[in-house]
């Protein structure tokens, strides 16, 4: 079939933007996934790597006064809500200059001036704050929004049904993402989800949903589009549900026996939302290959600067236990 | 000044601190009631205990928000607009009813000023109707407090009177920390002198409802009444005691307790919870590791047994501390 140039959907620099933001998320989880090898980052880390369009294309629409929850899998929303990387680094090292003093890690990082509240190791545990700041986004009529974004697990949490419920009771702006990469921790979503159908589920709740495909940048940034939109227009709350993969295990260290031996090596092939970003934007002749050549060379000397930052910087210090928290004993 | 119930006193500071703070918004189950419906009343209850009266219709929608039965929707929208510049009032019908939404209380709401590092607060209260004594069963007579006051970033506040409540919740909106606010269904219609303008009174400062030389009494919410009760009888006998209404377990004003307990010596601590893991046993425990020297006699309890709270008339009164239990335990802290 023939295909006729047409207008991108966004400027050249938000363009250049959004690849930079896919590149660092990837970048950061990669070499994540090579640095926790060596023992020296603490706890529970869960990466990102293969589901960037989907923070990046959401986000693409927001500003700072607009807020985002995310979940235990949040990196790659942090970075795309604008949170600084050297900043997450240094937290996820458990590091006293990180973006959360050391004290929140891998899980909880939050930067709430840049209308992040925090990543959530609750599974279901975000939807009902992101109706809350949609409450107040509705209160203030300034058309902000908040994004309540969860995987296929948080699906079957009875925490988010009634957040879905109350959102639509309450016509507030909250759009509800639901990354659908196919796993529930160690379990499929083609078992754990009844209906097999999230978006499906949304709308049994009453609001407009749309599944699209997670890896495609622009389908991403086109449903979250609508979506945000009813919200900025006062119209109530709305779903996406971004069909996608991740290339790494629920967290790091999962030896994923639950998947095909070589099912996510020909996920990396066929499910690459970097690779088909550039081909989209070289075919349309929006952006050139050299463009961003430039920008993997510049996110390559980001990370590798913010890591060897992060190795290097001082643990928090011990009088740091009891500050921040109201009464001590 | 004018005589006011609990009630209405927890409702006058509601109604003064909205007045005075436009991001103050109130959230829960019929908090105005008659939405939706077929009467057309669309303030149909004000709170099944009336305590929000009056605010929809001044407020209306925006900032009266009827919910669905959804505690943890309700606890945690509440948690989140608290991030996003409000000060919500979330209320919890029952207090029993926090097993379905304590993790938005205790991993969310309590932890986030610590998680973000400082960088964020959440100041919502929480609202709650608790207590045995109108034969509600087991479901909804409990005074679940002690989960709450052994959370880290909470602060608990169970007052005892109507003049306290108005005092403590006003403290509770202006403040930047979550608070969780205990209100014995007991108490609410019990009245008390109570000024019409704004006062706050500060957390972690108790109350020395009486004083005595013999016996430190220390007693919460609905349990100070029956103290009183108690310790004006033995007062016909010439037994006098100090009686401390904590007013706030979190934070616990520590000194007052062991000021009391280093001049009579002797404790007795009152709870209507079962007794582990009580703040009986917390109080006790505190005074056993700060005070002992000062103990002439063992540190006596007076709880409700270690049992759900029963339905029955006459069970649910055995359940709850009396006066005459305490009056008992009085007299048996001062025989050693």
């Amino acid at each position: 079939m023939a295909h006729a140039p047409i207008t991108p959907p966004l400027s050249k620099e938000q363009l250049l933007k959004a690849y930079q933001q896919m590149k660092t998320i990837r970048e950061f989880e990669e070499r994540l996934h090579i640095e926790i090898q060596t023992g020296e980052i603490p706890g529970f880390t869960h990466l990102y790597a293969g589901q960037e369009a989907v923070a990046v294309g959401v986000c693409a629409h927001l500003s700072d006064s607009d807020y985002i929850v995310s979940t235990h899998r949040g990196h790659g929303h942090c970075i795309a809500k604008g949170c600084d990387v050297g900043g997450m680094m240094l937290e996820i090292y458990g590091r006293a200059a990180g973006l959360c003093k050391g004290k929140g890690g891998s899980m909880h990082i939050a930067d709430v001036t840049k209308g992040m509240l925090g990543a959530n190791a609750i599974v279901g545990g975000g939807p009902p704050l992101a109706v809350g700041a949609a409450i107040a986004c509705r209160n203030r009529g300034d058309k902000t929004v908040s994004i309540a974004f969860g995987g296929d697990g948080s699906a079957n949490q009875g925490t988010v049904f009634e957040a879905m419920n109350m959102a639509v009771v309450l016509k507030v702006p909250t759009v509800f993402v639901f990354e659908n990469n196919g796993y529930a921790e160690h379990t499929g979503a083609d078992y754990a989800v009844g209906s097999k159908d999230i978006a499906g589920r949304a709308r049994g709740f009453g609001m407009p949903a749309e599944s699209c495909d997670g890896a495609d940048f622009f389908a991403v940034y086109a449903a979250a589009g609508r979506a945000i939109a009813l919200g900025r227009e006062g119209q109530g709350p709305a779903t996406i549900e971004p069909r996608i993969t991740r290339y790494y295990g629920h967290f790091e260290g999962d030896p994923q026996l639950y998947r095909a031996k070589d099912e996510t090596k020909e996920l990396r092939e066929t499910m690459d939302c970097l690779k088909n970003f550039r081909a989209r934007v070289i075919k349309e002749g929006w952006l050139t290959n050299a463009e961003m050549d430039a920008i993997d060379s510049d996110v390559l000397a980001l990370i590798d600067s913010a890591v060897k930052t992060a190795r290097a910087a001082p643990p928090p210090n011990d009088a740091e236990l009891t500050t921040d928290v109201y009464a001590t004993y | 000044m004018t005589q006011k119930s609990m009630r209405d006193a927890i409702n006058e500071a509601l109604h003064l601190e909205m007045e005075r703070d436009p991001r103050i918004i109130v959230l829960g189950e019929d908090v105005s009631g008659g939405a939706g419906g077929t009467s057309g009343n669309r303030e149909a209850s004000g709170g099944i205990f009336g305590v929000t009266k009056g605010l929809w219709p001044k407020y209306g929608d925006a900032r009266v928000i009827d919910t669905p039965i959804s505690e943890s929707a309700i606890i945690g929208a509440a948690a989140g607009a608290a991030l996003a510049g409000l000060r919500p009032v979330a209320e919890l019908m029952f207090a029993d009813f926090v097993g379905v939404c304590m993790d938005q209380i205790y991993n969310q709401a309590a932890k986030f000023r610590y998680m973000f590092g400082g960088k964020g607060s959440c100041p919502v209260v929480i609202r709650t109707a608790m207590g045995a004594g109108m034969n509600m069963g087991a479901q909804h007579s409990q005074t679940i407090y002690p989960f709450i006051t052994a959370v880290p970033g909470m602060k608990v506040v169970i007052p005892s009177n109507a003049y306290d409540a108005k005092g403590l919740m006003i403290t509770a909106l202006r403040g930047d920390d979550p608070v969780m606010f205990f209100e014995h269904k007991a108490l609410y219609p019990r009245k008390g002198e109570v000024p019409d303008g704004a006062y706050t009174i500060p957390f972690g400062e108790a109350a020395l409802v009486r004083e005595g030389e013999h016996v430190t009494v220390v007693a919460l919410a609905r349990m100070v009444v029956f103290a009183e009760k108690a310790i004006d009888a033995l007062a016909q006998e010439g037994i006098t005691c100090d009686l401390i209404d904590p007013r706030t377990t979190s934070p616990l004003d520590e000194e007052t307790i062991l000021e009391s307990v280093a001049s009579t010596g002797r404790l007795v601590v009152i709870d209507e919870s079962p007794p582990r893991c009580s703040v009986a046993a917390d109080i006790a425990a505190m005074v056993a590791s700060k005070g002992f020297r000062s103990l002439k006699a063992p540190i006596v309890q007076v709880t409700a047994p270690h049992a759900p709270v029963p339905f029955a008339r006459e069970l649910e009164r055995a359940y709850v501390p009396s006066p005459a239990r305490i009056e008992h335990a009085i007299r048996e802290v001062l025989k050693d």
